[in-house]
């Protein structure tokens, strides 16, 4: 269970998260949405400890992750970052091996290798894809790629940071589908940020919308497109009318 | 008006001082890393790669330009009193204490601290730095690290090779062009030139490619957003750079030649 307290987070005068409040159980699939620039970015390396928040207080199954090991903890997380962040500096199957090559999950090489290439298939890759670079790789490839790397070390824990953006609605829906599989098969708890509602309805248990550095609604999906809260019906909807300024 | 300056010049000081305290910490934390694992060899080893092999190409032309240029220069300079002879050990002293480790060092700085600048700054606005993090590995240790270690191994040899280049330049202008014979050339060079002369000129080298790769990396490390900042920081990190070893070279030349 990842559970937030009172997150505060400023970048100088601008304070981005104003006391954020969330709870997501174990094995729970818990979407984050909200503008551009709300702090949906920064509520996650907050909670990776990528950023440290100002205030607050942020527990993994009740331990204060400020007061843990750092390796022991990062070791429960995957992350799919928006843009792929792979090192294009190495082939594909090192991408995915990346924590099985070194640290504390070190394994042999052609063992990395081959769990990289069944990894790889797992998010609907064929193992010629192993040796090549990712700058060789299309957008799409390149995210399966990145989703390969976080489930690598089978996480308790994965993230993801706008998964689909820069797709194509096919390539979004065939990942969207994928996480939502990987997911639930993994009985992973799952934290992604978004604000493409098709990613939302296919990924998520429970919905949680960020505005202005707060939560201001949070259940579960299926009450999202029902709830009265005028941040979320807005957010749905995409009109510009409502409390949620359209120039931010 | 007057206020307004000196706030001016108290924000300036201020950020002056703040960004020479950030770069002392992150030296202060790359020498505590050095030392402390895990190490990443593979990392090291593509570094020693990248900075002193590659380098030599660059280094090299450097110095045989610079020693054949300097021959012609100390004979034309020589030649006002009668000390023509003189070329052969002052092409010696002079590529070994100062042009060998200074030119070297700077060659570096542009070709190697503006690569790890732009190699790592790119790496941060592409979200490859956290990562890293995220993968369970330091940043510090994994790229910083092989980088600084590497430079610091790879420049004094760097230094030596261009100090023998330099030194066959200023040979081989002296025995083509300026009529020396090619057997007393290389008995004057070897008679004069004193064991400290080379090994100044080395840990000059160690000492530049130090601060190179430091610098570089720093620079990427703390590169702002996008292309801009990205080009921003490739830029100060070979000023910078280039900067620090003409400074550190004058103060290595006074500890090592002053006393």
């Amino acid at each position: 269970m990842i559970e937030l307290q009172g997150v505060h987070k400023s970048f100088g005068p601008k304070k981005v998260l104003r006391g954020v409040d969330l709870k997501i159980d174990s094995g729970e699939s818990m979407v984050i949405i909200g503008g551009s620039g709300t702090g949906k970015s920064v509520t996650l390396k907050c909670v990776l400890g990528l950023i440290a928040p100002d205030a607050g207080r942020i527990a993994l199954d009740g331990q204060n992750v400020a007061k843990q090991d750092r390796d022991a903890f990062l070791a429960k997380f995957g992350m799919l970052f928006q843009g792929g962040a792979l090192f294009d500096s190495m082939p594909v199957w090192q991408n995915v091996a990346f924590r099985l090559l070194r640290g504390s999950l070190k394994r042999p090489k052609s063992e990395a290798r081959e769990i990289a290439i069944e990894k790889l298939r797992r998010v609907g890759l064929t193992p010629d894809v192993a040796d090549l670079f990712p700058a060789e790789l299309s957008g799409g490839m390149q995210k399966r790629v990145g989703l390969a790397r976080a489930i690598a070390a089978d996480p308790q824990v994965i993230f993801f940071d706008e998964p689909t953006t820069g797709l194509d609605p096919i390539m979004a829906g065939v990942i969207n589908d994928l996480i939502r599989e990987i997911v639930v098969e993994m009985g992973a708890t799952a934290m992604t940020i978004t604000h493409d509602m098709s990613s939302v309805r296919a990924i998520a248990d429970k919905v949680a919308m960020l505005h202005d550095g707060v939560i201001k609604w949070s259940g579960p999906v299926a009450e999202m497109d029902t709830t009265p809260d005028p941040y979320v019906r807005q957010f749905v909807s995409g009109v510009a009318e409502g409390p949620i300024e359209a120039v931010r | 008006m007057i206020s307004a300056s000196l706030a001016g010049l108290g924000r300036a000081s201020l950020g002056l001082i703040a960004g020479v305290g950030r770069a002392v910490i992150f030296a202060a934390q790359t020498l505590v890393a050095l030392i402390r694992p895990p190490f990443y060899l593979k990392e090291f080893l593509q570094a020693l790669l990248t900075i002193g092999y590659f380098s030599l190409p660059v280094v090299g032309l450097t110095a045989l330009f610079t020693g054949a240029a300097l021959a012609l220069q100390i004979y034309a300079g020589g030649a006002r009193f009668s000390a023509e002879q003189v070329v052969p050990s002052i092409v010696a002293i002079g590529m070994t204490r100062e042009l060998g480790p200074v030119l070297g060092g700077l060659m570096v700085a542009a070709r190697v601290a503006s690569s790890i600048a732009a190699e790592i700054g790119t790496m941060k606005v592409t979200e490859q730095i956290d990562a890293l993090v995220t993968l369970s590995t330091d940043p510090m240790r994994y790229l910083t690290v092989p980088r600084v270690l590497a430079a610091t191994l790879a420049v004094p040899v760097l230094v030596g090779v261009g100090d023998a280049i330099g030194i066959f330049g200023g040979y081989l202008v002296g025995v083509t062009r300026l009529g020396f014979n090619p057997a007393n050339y290389l008995q004057n060079t070897v008679d004069f030139l004193e064991f400290w002369d080379v090994g100044s000129g080395l840990v000059k080298g160690a000492v530049f490619g130090f601060l190179v790769a430091l610098v570089g990396c720093y620079y990427g490390m703390n590169s702002g957003r996008g292309a801009q900042g990205v080009g921003r920081a490739t830029k100060s990190a070979v000023v910078t750079a280039s900067v620090m070893i003409l400074a550190s070279n004058y103060i290595l030349t006074e500890a090592f030649f002053t006393s």
